[in-house]
């Protein structure tokens, strides 16, 4: 096997291990329900960390995410009990306000020169208070066409449901898995993540690619807003307060160097998978508390960060020099 | 002609890096651009990239007057460069390096069957057997060279300018990039070839251009230049005489010195065998040998920047802890690295905080050398040395490199250490500080301080030391001494006989 | 004269800051007696933002090493829920803070280590702690609010010294120790170096591994206290909410300072400046009768004008502009730095 599937390996490894455990215990886990379930709850975690996935490829992170899926829902909840526009409408809107807001955030980023770390958290900030202006109460959504999205569902074999959000991930993923794997402005990115400078003297359009990374993320955020808005049928302002942070989790997980150059969008898949597989089991198990979830967590964020170092340093013995030098190059 | 320069000019606020230089390449020529550091070569090469622009001049390429805007332009009109620092990403494959930018695509998405193809066309001729699905950084630095050469290739297919492509190869490497390059010139390019390994240059090159100070100062067929007069156009007279003037006599008297340090057995695996090598005081001691042949590695295991595998340090009083920096610091060692802005200058901060830094570590957080004593510190050494900077508060990464050394230097000397390691202390500085510098260690040597110089240029090591340890294949191989200190004996004890191959080969079985 | 020179836009942009709201809210710098104590709005500024003004400390250091700490809002937790276990044990007061502390300093020590033993990057070495923190801090609490009644414990967070809150006094007294500590020892020097530098300052002698670890527990430290004050404050350990989101409040803190996330010079003046500074504008938005909502928006734009009056790119165009002003006055010839490289 090609040694850099090496990271992608261990999380379907462990992945399927954990799952493997679970079943011996509880054997009903084993069931398309569980499945189904398991898709539609993560969701928008899902499609939110394939945009994360993307910006920490090119070596930068966004704070800002978990801020915009709260926007997200006020913004749509409100614009559906003040206006008489269709859903569908409000989303294209939406979706053109967080990409913009992304655009921004990534043109800001060039263009001042500073930590993607502290521009996002003015975006985090911006996003949350944007929210809390629209509305501080929790608005719900009542539109027809909304039972009518909530309903849509697949039966799939086995009486599990595979629901239209959770088709929306899946299909997110693999657009995701498209542009980061097989396009050029995916190869920008690893190029971005692999060092700026040398991205620039192959012929990354360094400014471009950033604004072109931070939109997509933003994108996605809206997209993600949208299905969680469907998912808990209202808006509110409090809502997903620091998803930005189970959405690392989920990427890192997933095999993704946090420093960026190098992982899997398909990863990100399992890592989400993966959490939400956690919950589930104490949620089975119903003797083990909540807060295990966050320190099993933390264990895997751990266990991966430590896979990577080890890897990392083993190629670092064929590349020598080269490779601590890479930085300075064209300093 | 393929490439013609004509009084090209570049200044920066208070210096002229080029002035006036005419430079001709031919197709199908290697073309070798020599100089000292600051001499004008990088200005040079980033004018014609389009790193910089120009302040004057012109230049053509085929007839037609060009001026490039940045790098990419200029890869467009025909021109590549291959930076001594490869400059393709680690983390990509090798395909997708090679075909960064011009991946071939099918309903918009790249065509990964069709790109492995089109690495793998790139790289033929280039004598290279590899997986290209692989990423970068599982292949060493010589065959990533080559792929940036394969890549600059394609990508320009004109001109090809090598900037310094041999710093970090074996001499086996630097053989096998030379025929990839020859090769390139049959095919008609035209290549400029930047390198300090003199050897190299007449091993490989057609023509010679000589800069000095931003001027051109020599340009010819290699086959009518010698050693002797190639080094005279790059150094003029000034180094030269300075250095020979106050250059060691070598007789044997000299090395009959009281011992100040002994280590015995010292080395470690994979880094340098080990070797015995006993130090007098007031010694210079020469470590010769090509790059990566274990003359670093053998300073780094003498500071404990790696800790030794086996043997152990004495001096009169019986063994000492080398096992850290912090170890060797408190046996009297000092260090200045081969690298100097990675590893010797703390760049942000001041002068004076940087000359003071070794002995505020040796003296331990608690007792604080005060603001004025760090001051009258720094202030000594900047007129000691002739530290050329605005003041003891100037920050030290924007002083020139000559005086950044002088800064790492002073640190050192503020300690009085009785054993000072000197990893290349000349690299990359102007004449006149190396002169000093070459000075300095005269003086506090003959104040009774011991050195380990290590250097790639034999005059100067021939200069100032007593005695020269020559390394090669990362073990201690001769140790002259007297009048066997010559460049004669050196380059023949670096250029291995058979016998080591064979010793190493019988180690790994 | 150093020093306020470095200070100087961060007391400027608070003074601005103070005359706005006082403009809103006339009464804003005025201090009464009441009952012996100091009341006003300034007084409930300094004591509100003690929890913040504590993990900026901690925060300005780890900062100068080129380094991040996320966790120290989980850190509060932990330390909160350890001090509310220990005192509701029928630990003694004294005994309750050492173990919070220790609390605070362990998990710095562990951090610390991540970064400077197995050299995982920080943002990335501390994200782990504050992933898993809150869990450890339930685990402790088992979920619940764990209150007490503990007077002594309640007086770090809500008594008055001297008229004086005493959250208040803490944080000054333990960012004054603190300054002190590394301006009157080596300290300083020798984190400012590792920052700028860290091999280069290990080979001069300098113990950076050490010296980064201190560092993490400092700020380990510094997020026990606050989090024992946090907890003192409410009478109860809250494990979901104490220290909630502080970590970025700290981090503005110390980037409003002036102080550059890419490590190097330090001012912890400017820092607690900084806290002072986003402290008076969530005060001040109340105060000047603003609805609370427009709080966070406000915060984002003044990131947005501080990240571009920091930006390297403006401050190289400054810098140039200003060295050639120095020359200019000096007549000191050029160097020949710029030559040819």
């Amino acid at each position: 096997m090609n040694p850099r599937l090496y990271p992608l390996a261990a999380t379907i490894a462990i992945f399927a291990l954990a799952w493997a455990i679970c079943v011996m215990q509880f054997p009903t886990m084993l069931s398309t329900r569980v499945v189904g379930n398991l898709l539609t709850d993560n969701a928008y975690l899902g499609i939110v960390a394939v945009g994360m996935t993307i910006v920490i490829l090119s070596g930068g992170i966004d704070l800002s995410v978990g801020s915009v899926i709260a926007f997200s829902g006020v913004f749509i909840a409100v614009m559906l009990r003040d206006t008489n526009l269709h859903p569908l409408v409000v989303f294209v809107l939406l979706l053109a306000v967080t990409t913009a807001f992304g655009a921004a955030m990534g043109g800001l980023i060039h263009a001042l020169a500073m930590p993607p770390f502290i521009v996002t958290l003015a975006g985090m900030f911006l996003m949350r208070g944007l929210a809390y202006m629209l509305t501080i109460d929790s608005v719900p959504i009542n539109h027809p066409f909304y039972d009518l999205l909530d309903g849509a569902y697949w039966l799939m074999p086995g009486k599990g449901r595979l629901t239209l959000i959770g088709a929306a991930m899946l299909v997110a993923v693999a657009v995701g898995m498209v542009v980061a794997h097989r396009t050029r402005f995916g190869a920008s990115v690893f190029a971005l993540g692999g060092g700026e400078a040398t991205a620039r003297l192959m012929g990354v359009r360094v400014g471009r690619t950033t604004v072109a990374i931070y939109a997509f993320s933003g994108l996605m955020a809206g997209l993600s807003g949208i299905v969680f808005s469907i998912y808990t049928k209202s808006g509110y302002p409090l809502a997903t307060v620091g998803t930005e942070l189970t959405a690392i989790a989920a990427v890192v997980i997933g095999g993704t160097l946090l420093t960026g150059g190098a992982g899997f969008v398909f990863g990100t898949l399992i890592g989400v998978l993966t959490m939400g597989l956690i919950q589930t089991y104490i949620v089975f198990d119903g003797t083990l508390s909540s807060w295990w979830t966050k320190i099993i967590i933390g264990l895997l964020l751990l266990a991966f960060i430590l896979l990577q170092k080890s890897l990392l340093r083993l190629s670092a013995i064929g590349g020598g020099r080269a490779t601590r030098s890479r930085n300075e190059a064209a300093a | 002609m393929l490439l013609t320069i004509r009084s090209l000019t570049k200044t920066f606020p208070g210096t002229t890096a080029l002035d006036a230089v005419d430079f001709d390449l031919a197709a199908g020529e290697i073309h070798a651009l020599l100089g000292e550091n600051g001499a004008g070569k990088s200005t040079l090469i980033k004018c014609l990239t389009g790193a910089y622009s120009r302040d004057g001049g012109e230049i053509s390429l085929e007839g037609r007057p060009i001026s490039p805007r940045s790098t990419s332009k200029a890869q467009e009109l025909g021109i590549g460069t291959v930076y001594q620092e490869v400059n393709l990403l680690a983390n990509l494959t090798v395909a997708q390096n090679l075909t960064f930018g011009r991946e071939p695509t099918r309903f918009g998405m790249v065509d990964a069957r069709a790109q492995k193809r089109q690495a793998e066309a790139m790289l033929e001729g280039y004598g290279l057997d590899i997986d290209v699905s692989r990423n970068l950084a599982a292949y060493s630095v010589a065959v990533r060279q080559i792929i940036a050469i394969a890549r600059a290739v394609a990508l320009s297919g004109k001109v090809l300018i090598l900037d310094e492509p041999t710093a970090s190869l074996d001499a086996r490497e630097v053989e096998t990039l030379f025929d990839v390059v020859r090769g390139l010139r049959d095919r008609g390019l035209g290549i400029v070839f930047v390198s300090h390994f003199l050897d190299q240059v007449f091993a490989l090159t057609d023509r010679v251009t000589v800069l000095r100070n931003g001027r051109r100062v020599a340009s010819e067929r290699t086959a009518d230049l010698n050693r002797v007069r190639l080094i005279e156009h790059m150094l003029g007279h000034a180094l030269e005489d300075e250095v020979i003037a106050h250059g060691k006599t070598h007789d044997a008297a000299a090395a009959q010195r009281p011992e100040l340090l002994r280590f015995e057995n010292f080395g470690r695996r994979g880094h340098v065998e080990p070797f015995d090598l006993a130090v007098g005081r007031g010694e210079v001691l020469g470590l010769a040998g090509l790059l990566g042949s274990g003359r670093t590695e053998s300073a780094e295991l003498l500071f404990g920047v790696v800790e030794a595998h086996s043997g152990a340090a004495r001096d009169e009083n019986g063994t000492f802890d080398l096992s850290s920096p912090r170890a060797a610091v408190a046996a009297g060692f000092g260090y200045a690295p081969e690298e100097r802005k990675e590893d010797g200058i703390v760049a942000d901060l001041s002068v004076r905080e940087n000359i003071a830094l070794a002995l505020q570590a040796h003296r331990g957080w608690l007792r604080r050398l005060s603001g004025a004593e760090q001051a009258r510190l720094a202030n000594n050494y900047i007129a000691r040395l002739d530290i050329r900077t605005f003041g003891p508060e100037q920050p030290v990464g924007e002083l020139s490199g000559g005086n950044q050394q002088k800064v790492v230097l002073a640190r050192w000397l503020a300690m009085n250490p009785r054993f000072l390691i000197l990893d290349e202390p000349t690299r990359g500085i102007d004449v006149g500080a190396h002169a000093e510098i070459l000075r300095l260690i005269q003086k506090v040597t003959a104040e009774g301080m011991s050195i380990l110089i290590i250097s790639s240029e034999l005059d100067e090591l021939i200069a100032v030391s007593d005695r020269v340890i020559v390394v090669r294949d990362r073990r201690h191989v001769a140790e002259l001494t007297g009048r066997e200190i010559t460049s004669d004996t050196i380059v023949r004890a670096i250029a291995a006989p058979q016998a080591g191959r064979q010793n190493s080969g019988e180690e790994a079985a | 004269m150093t020093v306020l020179r470095r200070i100087a836009p961060q007391l400027v942009t608070l003074a601005a800051l103070v005359a706005l709201v006082t403009l809103f809210f006339p009464d804003f710098l005025r201090i009464e007696v009441v009952d012996g104590r100091f009341v006003g709005p300034v007084m409930d500024i300094a004591k509100r933002g003690a929890q913040v003004g504590l993990l900026t400390v901690g925060m300005t250091l780890v900062v100068a090493t080129r380094g991040i700490d996320l966790s120290v809002g989980t850190v509060m937790a932990i330390s909160g829920a350890v001090a509310a276990w220990a005192i509701t044990h029928d630990v003694s007061l004294a005994g309750t803070l050492a173990l919070a502390l220790t609390a605070g300093a362990a998990a710095g020590l562990w951090n610390g280590c991540l970064v400077a033993l197995v050299g995982i990057q920080p943002i990335v070495a501390t994200l782990i702690l504050m992933t898993s923190g809150r869990g450890i801090a339930q685990l402790i609490t088992e979920g619940r609010i764990l209150t007490f009644s503990n007077e002594g414990l309640a007086f770090l967070g809500s008594g008055d010294l001297l008229g004086i809150p005493v959250p208040a006094l803490i944080w000054f007294a333990a960012a004054l120790a603190i300054a002190l500590l590394m301006r009157r020892t080596a300290l300083g020097l020798l984190v400012e170096a590792v920052g700028v530098n860290r091999s280069a300052s290990a080979l001069a002698g300098v113990n950076a591994a050490v010296l980064l670890v201190a560092v993490y527990v400092a700020s380990g430290l510094c997020a026990g206290l606050a989090g024992i004050v946090s907890a003192a404050d409410i009478r109860g350990a809250d494990a979901n909410n104490a220290g909630l989101w502080l970590e970025l409040d700290a981090i503005l803190a110390v980037v409003i300072g002036g102080n550059s996330l890419l490590g190097g010079r330090f001012s912890i003046a400017a820092s607690l400046i900084g806290a002072l500074i986003i402290q008076t504008i969530d005060t001040g938005i109340l105060l000047a009768g603003f609805p609370s909502e427009y709080n966070l928006v406000i915060k984002a734009a003044l990131v947005l004008v501080i990240l571009v009056l920091q930006s390297p790119n403006l401050a190289h165009q400054w810098r140039t502009v200003g060295r050639a002003a120095r020359r200019r006055r000096e007549g000191v010839p050029l160097s020949a730095k710029a030559q040819g490289q």
